[in-house]
């Protein structure tokens, strides 16, 4: 297949069990909205252009409810107003993927041109504490692969999983294999009451989702609630029990999710990390750079959240500098910096505006300084 | 002998929250009638989504069903995803004014134009009672509030005759005094297939009554009682009517195909 | 091998469609390609352009930093991508629609008036088309069968037609300029 980017991440939602998806007009965006339009009838799914985002989140929350695979895709200002029922499906613990694509802000910014300043909200977009599973593709071929590991996680792991994609790998056209075969994963669906919908003995524990319709009198509530759904207004200890199991559910489970590419020379002096579209200008810069003998490591990640903490610091103890290049003012150098424990010098290559890419000359540039 | 719609209920959360004299209760039995006169002896066919509010609390956590207590204002979107997975589902939106003709609107309305199979009840108690008694879109003018101390400047929105113009084929507005016409209209929304609107006019006496001059909350009761005309003579009547009164009654009832059905032909209808 | 082709014109000219069945139909070649767009929130009339890249080998870096052939369909647009173009690289313009070109030192330079002759024989939007086969004529980057094929498989409207166009600048090319 010769696929744009948002045409194969439509195509990989409904290879991976989407069946509803509900969404808003935004560059660039639409097209996964065009695409869904039109193959989401053809296996009897539900296409809804709806009034708003904040619309489009809410609907394919209560479609997720009612048994469905769901998804939604926007770009800055759309996921922007949806946070608020982000937040709702991550204290319900509703599974459904929002896919962003990242264009320039903040507020309208320019449409459409890419950047990647979306990295801090995607994990921490909406009030209170939770944690996140965020993923980011870097072509075509992964907007196909990443989308369906996004429904995976979201299925596993109940709970919304954003898919953090940009306008080069939302708009380019490459060629996508579709794998023979594709492992889709399904929630594990509460049908009686012996195990509670809301809790689990287990800290870190996944509870069964029920669905509405089938008679189990379920309790929805994105208010604080006990393990049956039952809303407790101020209690203390049934807040902290909630909040820390919807947050320990992802964070204990950050090596099960995290997923990156290591381009490691152990005799290197130097690394790279980056994620997303910039990491398509470090390969060329790589490549350029190994060709005069100069020694390069890369990470790329494809998890971005929860951040793989441990991979930026085993990197920080081989090198002594670590350059991160990125299409916003230092969202992802600030997480690296963090994970680095002050192990390596940290060099920040920025660049926004206009859609432009830093250069694989900007980064050997930095190189050749050091 | 026990209250029949008890077994509507979750009994162990009973009573409710609500404050002596809401007109919430007496929805709730409107409601139960309705559905005991279809002949529901449970309400496994039902889904309720309700947003955020005194109203929003009607069904959760009391119904014994499934419900659905969604963010503020967005229980329509909530309930729209569901039927369109599930059609067959009867999805029931009970909500008050602040979260269905406030912050939820355009939700509202877009719902009545697409002819989604929603019955959607809106609780008005002229007031955001759950927060303290601040200034709704659906205040009358000149009422005082917390957040309007001099008097509210500005007219309340008239949700029943948008909808109207917004498509919805049904369309009935009443108070918590005409509790008969209430459940009637509640049992023949409940039978329609399209979207139906049922609009209570209800007494918040803690933080509307107080505030307006009311006394206790029958005397609310028995302002709705003199206050209100049948939708059909007021159609008769000046353009100021609708201002001075609660015009009560069925503003509309016709047929529209319903959205999840046209979906779900083969050859799309786009006809009726 | 590494072939980078930058398609420029106005929105609407079609200048994104005939880069995708560029690509398309070097992927049908059995080599690597990727397609790239910019394009400005107008949906008619701002300058936009389409990159695409041939290569034997897989395409880990998809931008074009300079150019080997450049496609140019109006004014503004050349005027804003000339200088991507490489000394040696090739120039190929709809005479019509560009008449000034603002640099001296341009290896090869073709030219004919696609859209001229799209709407006397074709449709307007097919100049995209003409402008295609003539390029591919003039430099043989794809073979003139997957380009046909390219059209079928992108379901492109009147497919019929447009691959008429699309020979009628594959016979342009062949002719002495």
């Amino acid at each position: 297949m010769f696929w744009q980017g948002n045409v194969a991440c439509a195509e990989a939602a409904v290879k991976a069990g989407c069946r509803f998806f509900a969404g808003y007009p935004i560059t660039p965006a639409s097209e996964i909205a065009e695409r869904m339009a039109q193959i989401l009838p053809e296996v009897h799914g539900i296409f809804m252009q709806m009034e708003d985002e904040i619309a489009a989140i809410n609907a394919i929350i209560g479609a997720s409810w009612a048994g469905a695979k769901s998804m939604t895709a926007t770009s800055g200002p759309g996921f922007s107003l949806m946070q608020e029922g982000i937040g709702y499906a991550f204290m319900t613990e509703t599974p459904c993927v929002i896919v962003v694509v990242q264009r320039l802000g903040p507020a309208t910014g320019q449409a459409s041109k890419g950047g990647q300043g979306n990295f801090m909200q995607a994990r921490w977009g909406t009030h209170g504490d939770y944690s996140a599973i965020v993923l980011s593709p870097n072509s075509a071929q992964e907007m196909f692969d990443l989308t369906v590991e996004a429904f995976n996680l979201s299925e596993k792991y109940r709970t919304p999983v954003i898919l953090l994609a940009d306008e080069l790998s939302a708009h380019i056209v490459e060629p996508v294999k579709i794998p023979e075969r594709i492992v889709v994963v399904d929630r594990r669906k509460a049908r009686d009451h012996s195990e509670p919908f809301f809790g689990s003995s287990d800290p870190k524990g996944i509870p069964p989702m029920p669905e509405v319709g089938e008679g189990l009198n379920i309790l929805v509530t994105g208010s604080t609630h006990d393990e049956w759904g039952y809303r407790y207004t101020s209690d203390p200890d049934v807040h902290r029990k909630l909040v820390t199991r919807i947050y320990w559910k992802i964070e204990g489970n950050v090596r099960d999710i995290a997923d990156y590419e290591a381009d490691i020379d152990e005799k290197a002096k130097v690394g790279i990390v980056s994620y997303g579209c910039s990491s398509r200008t470090v390969y060329e810069a790589i490549d350029r750079l190994r060709g005069r003998g100069i020694r390069v490591s890369h990470l790329r990640f494809r998890t971005l959240w929860p951040f793989p903490d441990w991979i930026v610091e085993e990197l920080a103890e081989k090198v002594n500098v670590i350059l991160v290049p990125e299409l916003s003012l230092g969202q992802f150098c600030r997480e690296v910096e963090r994970a680095a424990h002050g192990k390596a010098r940290i060099i920040s290559i920025t660049k926004i505006g206009g859609g432009e890419m830093i250069t694989p000359k900007e980064i050997i540039e930095v190189v050749e300084r050091i | 002998m026990k209250h029949f719609a008890v077994k509507y209920l979750r009994e162990e959360k009973l009573p409710t929250p609500f404050c002596p004299g809401c007109g919430n209760g007496i929805l709730m039995n409107a409601f139960f009638k309705a559905v005991e006169e279809l002949g529901y002896r449970d309400l496994r066919d039902f889904v309720f989504c309700s947003g955020i509010g005194c109203a929003a609390w009607i069904p959760s956590p009391h119904f014994m069903a499934d419900s659905i207590h969604t963010l503020h204002g967005r229980a329509i979107p909530v309930a729209t995803g569901i039927k369109l997975m599930k059609p067959h589902l009867k999805v029931v939106v009970i909500g008050g004014d602040g979260d269905l003709a406030g912050i939820g609107l355009s939700h509202l309305i877009h719902a009545a134009r697409r002819n989604i199979g929603l019955t959607v009840i809106m609780v008005n108690n002229m007031i955001y009672g759950m927060t303290g008694g601040q200034v709704a879109p659906t205040t009358p003018r000149g009422i005082k509030t917390t957040t309007t101390p001099k008097g509210n400047l500005e007219d309340p929105i008239d949700v029943a005759r948008i909808l109207v113009e917004a498509g919805a084929p049904y369309v009935a507005k009443w108070t918590t005094y005409h509790v008969i016409s209430l459940k009637n209209s509640i049992k023949k929304a409940l039978r329609k297939k399209g979207f139906t609107y049922i609009e209570v006019v209800s007494q918040c006496p803690t933080s509307y009554g107080r505030n307006a001059g009311f006394k206790n909350p029958s005397e609310m009761l028995k302002w709705f009682k003199e206050n209100s005309i049948t939708y059909e003579k007021a159609k008769k009547m000046g353009r100021d009517i609708w201002k001075k009164k609660i015009v009560v009654g069925e503003y509309v009832d016709i047929y529209r195909k319903e959205l999840t059905e046209r979906i779900r032909m083969e050859d799309l209808d786009y006809e009726n | 091998m590494r072939i980078e082709i930058r398609i420029c014109g106005l929105g609407g000219q079609g200048i994104i469609l005939a880069g995708e069945i560029l690509g398309l139909a070097a992927v049908l070649d059995g080599k690597y390609a990727v397609q790239m767009r910019s394009y400005g929130s107008e949906a008619r009339g701002s300058t936009c352009k389409s990159d695409v890249i041939i290569s034997d080998k897989i395409i880990r870096y998809p931008i074009i930093e300079n150019c080997d052939i450049l496609v140019s369909m109006s004014q503004p647009s050349l005027n804003k991508y000339i200088d991507s173009l490489k000394p040696s690289g090739i120039l190929i313009i709809d005479e019509d629609l560009v008449k000034n070109i603002p640099r001296k030192r341009i290896e090869k330079i073709y030219g004919l008036k696609a859209t001229r002759i799209a709407e006397e024989k074709y449709r307007r939007i097919m100049a995209n088309m003409i402008m295609l086969g003539y390029m591919t004529g003039k430099t043989g980057i794809v073979s003139i069968e997957k380009l046909r094929e390219a059209i079928k498989r992108r379901r492109v409207k009147m497919a019929e037609i447009n691959i008429k166009a699309l020979e009628e600048g594959v016979k342009l090319s062949k002719l002495k300029v």
